[in-house]
């Protein structure tokens, strides 16, 4: 099976047209197969793209990548619910539910779950599958062990998982926003104050130590995650099909680097040195994959 | 309010004392998982065998209570049948309910037992009217357990959207996450809260005292807050700490260590047609038990003959902590 590449969906809250223009560049620069758009994280943000929504797509699809269009994370106001009715209700897109309440009227037209659901196990991978599900992105935390028991029963059911290898982790959702309660705000009177941290806003313990990244309502990671020397076990228990999340810097960078490992071009050592050399100013993270702490590192 | 609205009261037990306790304390219903992985609140030295259930399940239909069983975490791979052992003991035993939050677990119940009631988890994280229509149209749920996000406003609004029974939570601890939704005690511990039904496991937690008698609460190598002497030191959870950001330093970057009293807006919750008023706290003692249930179960009958109950008790319960509304005032708590 020939390995995929996905640019799974942008989390923050970036100016429209450096937005416009990743995604132009992700087109005729990035060796990938896939990419999701749609806002996940805060439906206050979704038309801040809207008027560079359309020229994306078509850049995107000229260059023959597959898109997805991915739903809110959390539906909780009026304003998130308009915004899911609208994501849902398009034609002819191939859709990813981050939330169950996308799938209420989807009605077995085929989609994706993303990894903001809750897919442990084997039950829930049958009945999502039953329900159209063709392809599901897992939750980061979870482990090797997991993934290859669930793995064999994706074959069985004919779908595909999807594993997030690369960028911040989403780690909790909240009804509030955080990155407005940092600046004394709230959701409601936000400013869109946090277009002010393109990689999201660094939390710190008292210490000192990074710790924790805020983005909206979202809680992320201090590190980042890099799988690079784990393909190769992800491979061997059947993974074809790898996410990459974007982050302001060194994502297509990251993908050619990524790309160039599933083809055996170069081993997971260049791998890691060449991702080294273009990326954020976090250290690396895939204690998750191991059933080690989230913020690990294990060589 | 009329008789036939009187919400019920839902009281946790961590224990078959804790059980007995809220019985007797009047509550309509009690709240236990088993012993294990299988239930959110996967404490040492709480919860229940299997006997001691199938015991409390008859000490509370004795006494017109009804026992709903918790069986609320997301197995992994693998090891599912932990949780579908669980699932069929607990009917076997004539529990009233299973609280479910995992969706595979859902579609197991609702095919093996078809005549037994689910009632979805706060776990499952269904904020939306359309979030809970699906899980009523494809597993026949009869009550959903609300997420603590939502305004008394826009619970009545997900009430005339739904076809089935809504449970919140009125009192005890809260977290601000999503619930069922939330990696971060397993980013720290290496142990998933949605996996292994842990936050803020009590082994990772250390309190380090220095020489001015600051004490610095610990979750593993991360510091979650630092208190100065007289001040009281905070459980570390991870959601409950001080940070430093760009703008803002030393604050609860999340919200403070409070507890969520929702007494005062008991008849808007009811008005908004909540059936059920859930009370937080399987690890809780029995006295605590004890206090808090007969205390809402006063509220609850006053409010019910039109009078203004006596709130003084549950105000005193919470003496010394902060409290609050949480986001269930308004949307300006977002």
């Amino acid at each position: 099976m020939k390995t995929k590449l996905i640019i799974g969906p942008n989390l923050y809250n970036w100016d429209p047209e450096i937005w416009r223009d990743f995604y132009f560049k992700i087109a005729d620069e990035a060796p990938v197969d896939e990419v999701v758009l749609g806002e996940v994280i805060c439906s206050k943000r979704a038309p801040l793209f809207n008027g560079f929504f359309d020229e994306v797509v078509e850049r995107l699809e000229n260059s023959g990548k597959k898109i997805i269009f991915s739903t809110l994370a959390e539906i909780t106001s009026n304003i998130d619910r308009r915004l899911l009715a609208k994501q849902v209700s398009q034609k002819n897109i191939f859709i990813e539910a981050n939330d169950v309440a996308a799938l209420l009227n989807i009605n077995n037209t085929p989609h994706a779950i993303g990894s903001y659901m809750n897919v442990y196990n084997e039950e829930a991978l049958e009945f999502f599958a039953k329900n159209g599900a063709t392809n599901i992105t897992l939750s980061p935390e979870i482990p090797k062990s997991a993934i290859a028991e669930l793995n064999k029963t994706a074959k069985n059911l004919n779908i595909d998982l999807e594993i997030i290898i690369y960028g911040r982790i989403g780690l909790a959702l909240s009804a509030r926003c955080y990155h407005a309660r940092a600046h004394k705000l709230t959701k409601d009177s936000c400013k869109f104050i946090c277009d002010e941290d393109p990689d999201g806003m660094d939390l710190t313990t008292l210490e000192g130590r990074e710790f924790l990244t805020i983005n909206g309502i979202q809680t992320m990671s201090y590190t980042c995650l890099n799988l690079a020397n784990e393909i190769n076990d992800l491979q061997k228990i059947g993974i074809y099909k790898f996410r990459i999340s974007p982050q302001s810097k060194g994502t297509i960078h990251a993908s050619k680097v990524f790309r160039n490992l599933l083809d055996n071009k170069i081993d997971k050592s260049e791998a890691m040195v060449l991702l080294e050399k273009e990326k954020i100013n976090a250290p690396f993270s895939n204690g998750f994959f191991h059933g080690l702490p989230g913020n690990e590192w294990r060589v | 309010m009329d008789k036939e609205q009187k919400p019920e009261l839902i009281c946790p037990a961590g224990t078959p004392a804790s059980l007995r306790t809220a019985v007797d304390g009047g509550a309509d219903a009690i709240y236990c998982g088993f012993v294990g992985p299988t239930n959110a609140r996967n404490f040492p030295g709480l919860n229940f065998s299997l006997d001691e259930m199938a015991k409390s399940v008859l000490y509370a239909h004795d006494r017109g209570a009804k026992l709903l069983c918790a069986i609320n975490s997301f197995p992994t791979a693998g090891r599912t049948d932990i949780w579908k052992k669980a699932i069929d003991d607990a009917i076997s035993i004539g529990v009233d309910a299973v609280i479910i939050a995992d969706i595979g677990m859902a579609d197991y119940m609702s095919k093996k037992h078809t005549n037994a009631r689910i009632h979805l988890s706060v776990q499952a994280g269904a904020s939306s009217a359309e979030s809970i229509n699906f899980y009523c149209e494809r597993f026949d749920i009869k009550r959903v357990v609300l997420p603590r996000i939502l305004t008394v406003a826009e619970i009545k609004k997900v009430h005339d959207a739904i076809d089935c029974e809504i449970e919140a939570f009125i009192f005890g601890n809260i977290g601000m996450m999503a619930e069922g939704r939330c990696s971060l005690t397993n980013y720290v511990t290496g142990l998933s809260t949605n996996m292994d039904g842990v936050c803020s496991p009590a082994n990772f937690v250390h309190y380090e005292e220095d020489e001015n008698r600051n004490l610095t609460t610990r979750l593993g190598e991360f510091a979650i807050d630092c208190i100065g002497c007289g001040q009281n030191a905070g459980y570390p959870t991870i959601c409950k700490g001080r940070y430093n950001a760009t703008h803002r330093k030393g604050y609860y970057a999340f919200e403070e260590p409070i507890s969520l009293n929702l007494t005062h807006l008991l008849p808007d919750l009811i008005d908004a047609g909540v059936t059920a008023l859930k009370i937080e706290g399987r690890q809780r003692s029995k006295a605590y038990i004890k206090s808090v249930v007969s205390s809402f179960r006063s509220a609850i009958d006053a409010f019910a003959k039109g009078e203004t109950p006596d709130i003084s008790d549950l105000l005193a319960l919470t003496e010394g902590h902060k409290q609050t509304e949480g986001a269930f005032l308004s949307k300006k708590w977002r």
